[in-house]
């Protein structure tokens, strides 16, 4: 009897101590901000949050009443933020992919090349950032000497930090950060597309744009599926890049939501609010996560077959 | 059965971890009065970067100083020096966490809104008595130490006033032979010497706590309040925009100012000026900074900043805030006395004439005010302001809001204004309702 609850009780011990520590790191904290978004936690109580009086759903209604300011700078932040990151991860997507294709086949330098577009991933993001909140100077940064000094494309030197082209520059920064990431995942993926399929495909007479559209993209279709929605999340939530190149006060253009929750909480010390549009954010990615699974899985289930080049199922990475 | 019984224990597992861990997070033992006395040795001491020419030489400065303090007490004290751009996130961590240092500086203009917090030690008559006594500091820099009524959540440590810092070459070649001393004389000045690549004045007008500085006191100029007596926000009043607005327009209207001031958020403006691109500048102690820059004190005169009109008194010659650095004892300190020692030891005459003259700054504490070394142009254009013409930032809960929020609305029209978009009284009532609007209740 023992002997059979050992035996039972054996796995469940051995995954208590990854259980633990997934409480302690993910569960605990995720619990502790949503039951910080129903307190009114105020800098009155930042020292003991206990004593903070509970609120309802009052931080709740303040985040979405778009008829006050709070929300209507929300819902002005919320908008940035997913033209942003659909832009960004259009890009880096984009990039990644063009790049990872031209450096499939092997030319003398191909190992330098492929380093050297992983720099900027490699690169701390302060270090990274910084740099380019240099280059983006109006009167002393690199940018607008290329761009105003040497190529006289503008009248006036444009501000790039402040005012509407912070968006341009943000998109731009975010997306020498992510796309090596794009980049290093595509041509892993790529390994795996056995060479006779391309072979097979040339000798049918089907050009290289044909063999990208046909064999290329399909295989790589599973990567690309969780590879686009990493890229969304981490975009979206991006909180170092806007931080860094901006500084505390970030421009109306560029206000991304993880900022403007940051500020929402530290600038006016109200940290009940700042959670529950914390939490808002948090369902808000569910959402689209669900949703995004559940479509792309669907479509990869139904006429799947019909695709692969010869009803040769691409290989599975 | 059995595995129910199984159930049951992981479940139990589960809770008793949870509760430990929720109960972990509250952070620092509540209600206690405040400090124990557990670790007599050392002490952790967070210090604000005052030196113009970065942490290191702050450090410097300091370690001569803490070192003679170890061999009076035998405490030893470990040393941070914490950049001003982190400064107030550390300490807000320091109080969720109930884990911060004994002793830490805190800019004068927080002390209300971390006194609100109560993670600072109250200084009371007893404990200020123990630390020398009231009556050592001057009473301006006392009165910027906390909320009225309260007990000072802080002492001063450093004083600092606003001063107009100008550049005596520029003035010889355009003729000019002494500072403007009214805001439209400096428009005047600053146009002459606007030209060729040169601007009248330097701003830093991506910095909001600076921009708050000058709308504040601009703003009691003007007989602007940014709180009314009940303690309630009052950005957007008539008064408070004119003065907003007299401050963009140095910029936008005068173009005294250049237009790439406005993303200057990293002292730049100090730079500008120390090189001749700018001949004047409206800074506080910027003596230190100056010469990193390579600009000699001989080479630029100091003056108190403008008025509205010359014969302008009380609230409305008001030249500066009173800006500096105060000292406070963190309420979870584990070496109380020690702590209140080295406040002691900090705020002495001896230690305030060597750390307020490396520094540039005023000392806070009247005895050593006396001293000669404190009677350069500098810091005696400091003192005379400290001593009638400045007043402390409002002392409310919410201060540090007011900074952030109105600071950044004023960095949104200097945007406008290099954009080239107009800066009208409306588009400043605008910026300053939606800052308001902000402070939630």
């Amino acid at each position: 009897m023992t002997a059979r609850l050992r035996r039972i009780g054996l796995p469940y011990l051995l995954l208590l101590p990854a259980l633990a520590l997934e409480l302690l790191i993910h569960l605990v904290p995720m619990a502790v901000g949503v039951a910080m978004s129903f307190k009114e936690l105020t800098q009155f109580f930042i020292r003991d949050w206990n004593a903070a009086p509970w609120s309802g759903l009052a931080n709740f209604r303040i985040a979405v009443d778009l008829d006050a300011p709070v929300g209507q700078a929300l819902l002005r932040s919320f908008g940035v933020t997913c033209a942003f990151t659909v832009l960004a991860v259009g890009l880096s997507w984009l990039l990644g992919t063009v790049a990872a294709i031209l450096m499939q086949d092997r030319f003398r330098g191909r190992g330098l090349l492929r380093t050297a577009f992983l720099v900027p991933y490699a690169l701390p993001v302060y270090a990274a950032v910084i740099t380019w909140s240099f280059m983006f100077q109006r009167d002393n940064g690199m940018v607008n000497h290329l761009l105003h000094d040497q190529l006289g494309l503008t009248a006036d030197p444009p501000f790039w930090l402040i005012g509407d082209h912070s968006f341009a520059a943000l998109v731009t920064v975010t997306v020498w950060r992510t796309f090596p990431f794009a980049f290093l995942i595509l041509t892993a993926a790529l390994q795996n597309v056995p060479r006779e399929l391309y072979e097979a495909a040339a000798m049918d007479g089907a050009g290289i744009r044909q063999q990208i559209r046909r064999i290329t993209l399909p295989s790589l279709r599973p990567v690309n599926q969780v590879l686009v929605l990493v890229l969304f999340l981490w975009t979206f939530n991006d909180f170092n890049t806007p931080y860094v190149l901006f500084g505390r006060s970030v421009p109306e253009a560029a206000d991304l939501i993880s900022v403007h929750i940051y500020q929402a909480s530290f600038v006016t010390w109200n940290f009940g609010a700042g959670s529950a549009m914390s939490v808002l954010l948090l369902l808000f990615l569910l959402v689209v996560t669900a949703a995004y699974l559940l479509v792309t899985s669907r479509r990869e289930r139904g006429p799947r077959k019909a695709r692969g080049p010869r009803g040769r199922r691409p290989a599975r990475v | 059965m059995r595995t129910n019984r199984l159930r049951t224990a992981v479940g139990a597992t589960l809770a008793a971890a949870l509760t430990a861990l929720t109960a972990g997070c509250g952070g620092s033992p509540t209600g206690a009065a405040g400090g124990s006395n557990t670790n007599p040795r050392t002490l952790t001491y967070w210090a604000s970067n005052q030196a113009g020419s970065g942490i290191e030489q702050d450090k410097k400065i300091l370690a001569p100083e803490l070192a003679k303090f170890e061999r009076q007490t035998g405490i030893k004290v470990e040393l941070e020096v914490v950049p001003w751009a982190d400064l107030l996130n550390r300490v807000l961590a320091a109080a969720t966490s109930g884990q911060g240092p004994d002793v830490l500086n805190i800019g004068n203009t927080w002390s209300a809104s971390l006194q609100a917090g109560g993670s600072l030690l109250p200084f009371d008559d007893k404990t200020l008595a123990k630390v020398g006594g009231k009556d050592r500091f001057a009473p301006s820099a006392l009165a910027a130490t906390g909320a009225a009524g309260k007990d000072p959540a802080a002492v001063p440590l450093y004083s600092l006033a606003y001063g107009l810092y100008y550049n005596k070459q520029r003035f010889r070649e355009a003729g000019i032979d002494k500072p403007p001393a009214t805001w439209d004389e400096l428009a005047a000045v600053g146009k002459k010497l606007t030209g060729d690549g040169r601007y009248g004045v330097a701003l830093e007008g991506g910095n909001p706590v600076e921009n708050a500085h000058h709308a504040f006191i601009l703003g009691k100029q003007h007989g602007a309040a940014f709180f009314d007596a009940q303690g309630r926000p009052a950005f957007d009043s008539p008064a408070a925009v004119e003065a907003v607005k007299q401050y963009v327009d140095l910029m936008a209207k005068e173009k005294i100012a250049a237009p790439g001031n406005a993303e200057y958020g990293q002292n730049q403006s100090v730079k500008d000026f120390a090189t001749g691109k700018a001949a004047m500048l409206l800074w506080q102690a910027a003596g230190s900074s100056l010469k990193v820059h390579g600009m000699r004190p001989d080479a630029y005169g100091v003056a108190p900043m403008p008025l509205q009109k010359t014969a302008d008194r009380g609230d409305r010659a008001v030249t500066s805030m009173v800006a500096g650095i105060n000292l406070a004892v963190f309420r979870g300190t584990d070496n109380l006395d020690g702590a209140l020692k080295f406040v002691k030891f900090m705020t002495s005459t001896p230690e305030q004439k060597a750390l307020n003259s490396a520094y540039g700054s005023v000392p806070p504490i009247v005895e050593a005010q006396r001293d000669p070394a404190f009677a350069g142009p500098e810091q005696a254009m400091q003192r005379a302001a400290l001593d009638g013409h400045a007043a402390p930032l409002p002392q409310v809960p919410e201060e540090s809001q007011f900074e952030t929020l109105v600071g950044t609305a004023v960095k949104e029209l200097f945007a406008d204004a290099a954009a080239g978009r107009p800066v009208t009284t409306d588009s400043v009532k605008q910026r300053l309702s939606k800052a308001q609007q902000q402070m939630a209740k």
